[in-house]
């Protein structure tokens, strides 16, 4: 077990040299100089050349990467060059939004995905169950800055009682700042939800046709406890799959969200840092969002074993 | 239903603690979040807009009306020569920090300003500085090395506001200035809030709190201020919704102007549009009203030359460029291009760009003349078009004031590099009496518009929606600023 757990160590250290290596260069070829940026029409030469001079921006790419890496590694991301503050900060700062807005979305959609998914199952054939395929198709379908928008429109403009957007805080208590974050965490849930429901639904009624499903109804388990008792946990290795994509997607993807209700989060520094030409903020975001999908992908791995005691064997 | 009614009460709750705390504070939405609150380095207007008379002065400063008035210099007298100038500082004037300001924290901002490693945006406009020296505590005279009519105008802008030695060191994130509000507190992405000074040495401001809210798409700005969660919104991106806002009397719609002259700029170093006759073609093939109507919601004032309407000495020159395409394919044929040509058209993110690219595009193309458009960010803007001058036609909006000054410099991007121009303004600089000014602007002003340097489109407007009760709001822009410190609420 010690010696999978460092091999998978070594290989994630790997990955993310690589990944580091890859988003450099990257951003390396992007065309755009962040003083010209930053000092406008009126500039001097100059004034550009001791701004650049100051921001780091003089010496050789190889330079740069390696102080950047060598940075990282003592947690330190740099200083931005726009904002000037440092990147690890900001950060931080904008964390506090985007992975409880991530954490609430998902477990919004979880609580509408794990009862919409058994009750499908459970009654296979009738109404009911086209019902919800029925709505989990709309909610795939329907995209989800209009829904956000419509959702502003109802409960912000005209019932009042949501704001609009922006964040209140944390500082401003719990409540406040759940409010301000449950019109985007409905917004990216219910795509979310949709999908998960699809995924479930089919996953257990694959196990449904399994033979110790059989044989837990002729020990005479109803139909609904062979499911929830027995059918659930092996349908769980899809589902786990998909809750973990879903969540790297949530921590980053909620950029067009985050435009909607104008969150400060982590999709919209990036979005501002790339317009703004701050590489160093967009390198360092980047970087956090890979290693947090290779940790996920990791704790996914770990969640296999838990539910699936036959997995363990094997290492 | 229990909880749908809970929610309800939580909502008229929450609600009735807004307004009650309304009546001394404001929340301002800005399209635009500033990168840092430096306004003496770095070009982004957005500083300005929050800073700029609110918490940051300038030894003079521009008026609603767009004319400069005393700010930290209470007068100033200026020699026989036009070379020296000595200005008064009113007493009792302190920093936020609590510490007074004097003769020597001028003399700190103009040298930090022209030094040699200043980030300053607009260095050019202390250039002409030859010395500082401290008189006394409120006296400081600064000498030129050449006469500049121009002078005082230059030290009203946001990039020449007074910051003192102190505090410089932070400032980019606790700007301590001398304005009638203090900074309080940035939440990075989201908002900058400010409070009243009660040391202020004028006319205390009228509001305690002022909240700047950054919302950058054009439908979350309608929601907020629909929703009223923003009291008031400068620069209001999206104009298609206003005639909304004007039929609903919770609010008032002010459209004011501004110094933003948009232009389409012609590269007038490359072939074919260095021939006069091919721009003069390309100015008479463009309808302005269609360009204004199409792109701006019918906001802006046309433009037949790079300056500001609602300048005194503004000359209305629009007849000479009217929309002719008769004219302009009789100008392309005896040009030698009867069949038309293609050329290249970049575009910039602003709304005004790329949808008025568009109308511009098929105006043109209708006289001949094929565009290749490309979408650019900024960044590659300045790169391409601005630094590179690989373009033909771009469009864009100069919206620093009085720049009609850069037609004399001939490495600027749309590359106009003529003489007689450049005398002209050479001879601008050195005049200080106003009526000798006024005739050499108006010359300025039209050997731009038989040059055809550029086809002048429309002078920028800026909406303005404010909740229906707030008075002192500016409606005019000429410069980028929110100056709040008029600003109050009517019972």
């Amino acid at each position: 077990m010690l010696r999978y757990v460092l091999q998978r160590l070594v290989s994630l250290c790997l990955s993310l040299l690589v990944a580091s290596a890859v988003i450099f260069l990257a951003l390396e070829i992007v065309p755009g100089d962040p003083a010209a940026y930053m000092l406008g029409l009126n500039a001097q030469e100059d004034t550009l050349a001791a701004l650049r001079d100051e921001l780091g921006l003089n010496g050789t790419a190889l330079q740069r990467y390696g102080s950047w890496l060598s940075g990282m590694l003592h947690g330190d991301f740099g200083i931005s060059y726009t904002y000037r503050t440092p990147v690890a900060e900001m950060i931080g700062d904008r964390l506090w939004v985007s992975l409880p807005l991530a954490l609430f979305a998902l477990g919004l959609s979880c609580l509408i995905a794990f009862p919409a998914a058994l009750w499908a199952a459970s009654r296979r054939g009738t109404l009911g169950e086209l019902g919800v395929m029925g709505m989990t198709q709309l909610g795939i379908a329907i995209p989800n800055f209009w829904f956000a928008m419509l959702m502003v429109l109802i409960f912000a403009v005209n019932l009042r009682w949501f704001p609009a957007g922006g964040f209140a805080g944390w500082e401003e208590g719990l409540f406040a700042g759940l409010k301000s974050l449950t019109l985007p965490a409905v917004a990216l849930a219910l795509p979310q939800a949709s999908i998960l429901t699809r995924v479930m639904r089919s996953a257990l009624l694959d196990t449904l046709g399994e033979d110790f499903i059989r044989t837990a109804r002729a020990k005479g388990l109803t139909r609904g406890q062979a499911l929830r008792r027995h059918a659930l946990r092996n349908a769980m290795i899809p589902v786990l799959t998909i809750i973990g994509l879903q969540f790297s997607f949530l921590l980053a993807g909620a950029i067009i969200i985050e435009n909607v209700f104008f969150l400060p989060g982590l999709g919209r520094l990036v979005f501002q840092a790339i317009s703004a030409r701050d590489l160093i903020v967009v390198e360092s975001v980047v970087m956090l969002l890979v290693f947090a999908v290779i940790l996920v992908n990791f704790t996914v791995d770990l969640a296999y074993a838990w539910v699936d005691p036959r997995l363990r064997g094997r290492r | 239903m229990t909880c749908v009614r809970n929610w309800g009460l939580a909502g008229v709750l929450a609600l009735a603690g807004i307004s009650a705390q309304a009546q001394g504070d404001i929340v301002v939405g800005l399209q635009l979040e500033p990168p840092h609150l430096d306004p003496t380095s770095a070009a982004a207007g957005a500083i300005d807009q929050v800073v700029y008379a609110n918490v940051f002065e300038g030894l003079t400063r521009f008026d609603p009306d767009g004319s400069v008035g005393p700010g930290l210099a209470e007068s100033w007298d200026i020699s026989e020569d036009g070379l020296v100038y000595s200005f008064h500082l009113r007493s009792g004037v302190r920093f936020h920090d609590g510490t007074e300001l004097d003769a020597k924290d001028v003399r700190f901002t103009l040298d930090r300003a022209r030094d040699d490693t200043s980030q300053n945006a607009q260095k050019a406009l202390f250039a002409g500085i030859e010395t500082v020296k401290v008189i006394d505590p409120l006296t400081v005279q600064v000498t030129l090395k050449a006469p500049d009519g121009s002078f005082l105008f230059n030290m009203a802008w946001g990039d020449a506001v007074i910051v003192a030695p102190e505090s410089i060191g932070e400032i980019k994130h606790k700007p301590v200035g001398t304005g009638a509000f203090m900074f309080d507190d940035w939440v990075q992405g989201d908002r900058i809030e400010l409070v009243k000074y009660a040391g202020y040495w004028g006319e205390p401001a009228r509001l305690d709190h002022v909240t700047f809210k950054f919302i950058s798409d054009p439908t979350a700005a309608f929601a907020a201020v629909m929703a009223e969660d923003v009291d008031a919104f400068p620069g209001f991106p999206a104009p298609e919704n206003l005639p909304q806002f004007e039929a609903d009397p919770r609010f008032q719609v002010l459209v004011g102007s501004t110094e933003g002259e948009t232009i389409l700029s012609i590269n007038n170093k490359l072939a074919p549009l260095d021939d006069v006759r091919v721009r003069r073609a390309i100015t008479h093939a463009i309808d302005r009203k269609s360009v204004i109507d199409g792109a701006m919601f019918g906001l802006g004032t046309p433009i037949g030359t790079h300056f500001a309407p609602h300048h005194p000495d503004y000359v209305d020159l629009t007849s000479q460029s009217a929309y002719a395409p008769e004219l302009a394919r009789q100008l392309l044929t005896e040009a030698g291009y009867a069949d038309g040509f293609t050329i290249t058209l970049k575009l910039p993110p602003p709304s005004y760009a790329r949808r008025g690219g568009e109308i511009i595009a098929a105006q043109l193309r209708s006289v001949g003349i094929e565009t290749e458009v490309t979408n650019l960010e900024w960044a590659q803007w300045l790169e391409q078009v601005f630094r590179g001058h690989d373009f033909g036609l771009t469009i864009i909006s100069h919206t620093e004031p009085f720049d009609i000054d850069i037609y004399a410099r001939p490495e600027y991007y749309f590359q106009y590099d003529s003489a007689a121009f450049q005398a002209l303004m050479a001879a601008l600089k050195a005049e200080a009496d106003p009526e000798k000014r006024s005739d050499l602007l108006v010359q300025a002003q039209k050997m731009i518009a038989d040059d055809y340097v550029n086809a002048y489109l429309f002078q920028l407007a800026i909406p303005t929606v404010a909740n229906a009760r707030l008075r002192g709001l500016w409606r005019d822009a000429p410069t980028q600023a929110t100056d709040l410190t008029a600003v109050y609420w009517d019972k």
